[in-house]
């Protein structure tokens, strides 16, 4: 428990500081109240929105941690969402809609797996085929217009409440919960993680390195999946154009914002989640501050850059040399003094 | 024969088999001015599609090309409406800051030693963020100069039209072959593209090559940038949103490795061109809804990687044999 304290730390300092700069422009942000038998308040809000893309980071997680990297899961939710949708205009039922749209995501994931596993083409190009071409597909499912449904049932996961916690932030606290424990409980975190770091040692290791790098990417079509559903829940209807619109990009950032290295190895998905809710804290922050949305962006990018200063290994290097270098002055010096 | 001379080969078919195919449905295909049409609406790819080639050559990868060509188009006309410049000295400025910024870029990520994929999504964000806080709204240019540009062109016989842009793009990617394989920065990049320890040993200067390599990336953006202002006659923060994944799938298409090292400036002037077929053939068509467009790039895709794959593996099997 204190190494993942630990390996979260920089995250969580990151999240409270945003909390206290956005406090100070918005001085209400921190209150929760309860209305209609539901929590509301800017932190509610936060989760709740959050939701999409710390589901598609847990997934996102995994697939960077083996080395690879997931372009196509907002196609993947327009998708599944797609698929939802038009499973319940044709009155099919919400559990056969739920069972159809997650299909859709292991299909794309297996699809995306069997690229980069078996045929070895770069993860880029290879989910960036289904980025491009799945647009269409949504597309071509929805038949071009944004398919609205009346289904409470499933309208209950993007609106509906348990314990006056919305939905989808439950959705991603237990999602992130079980692959956690998935992932440490059992080997398979471990095997994730060596893949990463050297396919080939692992290869000679014995490890099937093909069915886990298909099944990782499964998962992410699986997260892709419960996201679309959301964000389809959300509005009651499935929107092909638009729907998970760059929130690949999302994904990415709260993955690289979590500590987590895109060159492949260890992972923390505790850490991805917290990066999601620092996207989405920076994001409602902004606008409760007053600042014109735009200035979103140029944030964004600025954390990205001064997370990537804090990781990269030159950086690193030339700390540790500085420090040598302050340290070792400081032991000469005692040492002339003291002949 | 060089073997990965095959993957340009095979877009070079492909593009005129399917130009005959679409020809043989639609004769007026044929005509001069759907030619012209093809260059002067895909100018702006084009270009940008040049930097992204040197880019993939060298083994990286630039995502922030199209948020660079939307700043472009904003700064140009932000710049025209407030202040009384020529729009030649804007261009100018424009082309400077865009260069600064992807040399910049090329600088972090030597610099950090991080992928390029995520300093230059970062520099997308930015240049994004940077357009969106110029302006919101779309602001139209209307000056003198820029309405003679866009009136310049050669009528073809046919009635087409050849269009100052598309010349333009034509002359770069001309200028982008002579840069890439006919210099000795761009053997330094086809080099660095092979490896960066074994081009360190070769002797060349990877720090600055990285930092000329973004540069060049930033400078084809702008240029691409000028461009689509010419082109749409406005400057549009949303604008060119996708097009560094197009660009990507373009220089792929034109049979330029993903991995780096090998490729051809010329294979992506005719992934452009196919790209724009594509599009051109579901017009023409009128019945064919336009995300099969998607669909069909996305295929293509598959299936260029693929072939690419192939043929570096049986390249390999062969020098395997023959050792």
């Amino acid at each position: 428990m204190k190494r993942t304290l630990k390996r979260i730390a920089p995250q969580l300092i990151t999240l409270v500081v945003l909390a206290a700069l956005v406090s100070w422009f918005f001085p209400s942000f921190l209150q929760i109240e309860v209305s209609n038998g539901r929590l509301v308040g800017p932190v509610i809000d936060i989760l709740k929105r959050g939701a999409p893309v710390a589901i598609l980071g847990v997934g996102m997680t995994l697939v960077v941690a083996t080395g690879g990297i997931d372009l196509s899961v907002g196609t993947v939710m327009a998708i599944a969402g797609a698929v939802a949708a038009a499973a319940l205009v044709n009155g099919l039922g919400v559990p056969a809609a739920l069972l159809l749209a997650i299909a859709a995501g292991l299909a794309a994931g297996f699809w995306n797996g069997c690229l980069v596993a078996i045929f070895g083409i770069q993860p880029i190009v290879a989910t960036l085929i289904l980025m491009t071409a799945g647009r269409g597909i949504a597309q071509l499912i929805t038949e071009g217009r944004i398919l609205t449904f009346n289904e409470p049932g499933f309208a209950f996961f993007g609106s509906g409440n348990i314990a006056g916690i919305p939905v989808p932030a439950i959705m991603w606290v237990v999602t992130g919960i079980l692959v956690a424990i998935l992932m440490r409980r059992t080997a398979l975190g471990l095997l994730i993680e060596s893949i990463g770091i050297n396919r080939r040692a692992s290869a000679l290791a014995g490890i099937n390195a093909r069915v886990i790098i298909i099944a990782v990417y499964m998962a992410s079509g699986l997260c892709a999946a419960l996201a679309g559903i959301i964000t389809t829940a959300d509005i009651l209807g499935a929107d092909a154009n638009n729907a998970g619109l760059w929130l690949e990009l999302d994904a990415i950032l709260a993955v690289v914002i979590g500590g987590n290295s895109l060159l492949g190895g260890r992972f923390s998905i505790a850490a991805t989640v917290l990066g999601a809710m620092i996207i989405q804290t920076i994001g409602t922050g902004i606008l409760l501050a007053g600042f014109p949305s735009e200035y979103n962006l140029v944030i964004k990018a600025v954390l990205v850059l001064a997370i990537l200063m804090i990781q990269s290994p030159h950086l690193v290097r030339e700390w540790g040399a500085i420090r040598q270098k302050i340290t070792g002055r400081r032991a000469a010096r005692d040492q002339e003094v003291q002949p | 024969m060089n073997p990965l001379l095959f993957p340009l080969l095979a877009t070079i078919t492909i593009f005129v088999v399917a130009y005959a195919i679409c020809a043989a449905q639609f004769p007026m295909m044929f005509s001069t001015r759907v030619a012209g049409n093809l260059l002067t609406d895909n100018a702006y790819l084009g270009i940008v599609a040049v930097g992204m080639t040197v880019v993939i050559l060298s083994g990286g990868i630039d995502l922030s090309v199209g948020s660079v060509i939307a700043f472009s188009g904003v700064f140009i006309a932000v710049l025209l409406r407030d202040t009384g410049l020529h729009p030649l000295v804007v261009f100018g400025l424009l082309l400077i800051v865009t260069t600064l910024f992807g040399a910049a870029m090329g600088g972090l990520i030597h610099w950090l030693a991080m992928p390029p994929f995520i300093v230059t999504l970062a520099g997308m964000f930015l240049a994004r963020g940077a357009a969106y806080m110029l302006t919101i709204e779309s602001i139209p240019i209307s000056h003198d100069f820029y309405s003679m540009l866009q009136k310049t062109y050669y009528l073809m016989p046919g009635k087409g039209r050849l269009t100052f842009i598309g010349v333009l793009m034509v002359l770069t990617v001309f200028v982008g072959m002579i840069v890439a394989h006919r210099t000795r920065y761009g053997a330094s990049v086809f080099a660095l593209g092979g490896g960066e320890n074994t081009a360190r040993l070769m002797g060349v200067n990877v720090r600055r090559t990285t930092v000329k390599i973004y540069a060049f990336s930033g400078f084809m953006s702008g240029l691409a940038g000028i461009v689509f202002s010419i082109y749409t006659g406005s400057g549009y923060p949303l604008a060119a949103v996708g097009t560094e994944l197009t660009a990507i799938a373009v220089v792929v298409i034109g049979g330029t490795l993903l991995t780096g090292g090998a490729g051809f400036v010329f294979g992506t002037l005719v992934g452009v061109l196919t790209m724009g077929l594509i599009q051109t053939y579901i017009v023409f068509d009128g019945t064919l809804s336009s995300w099969w467009t998607k669909i069909v790039i996305g295929v293509l895709l598959l299936a260029f990687i693929l072939l690419q794959k192939g043929l570096v593996y049986l390249s390999s099997r062969r020098q395997g044999s023959m050792a």
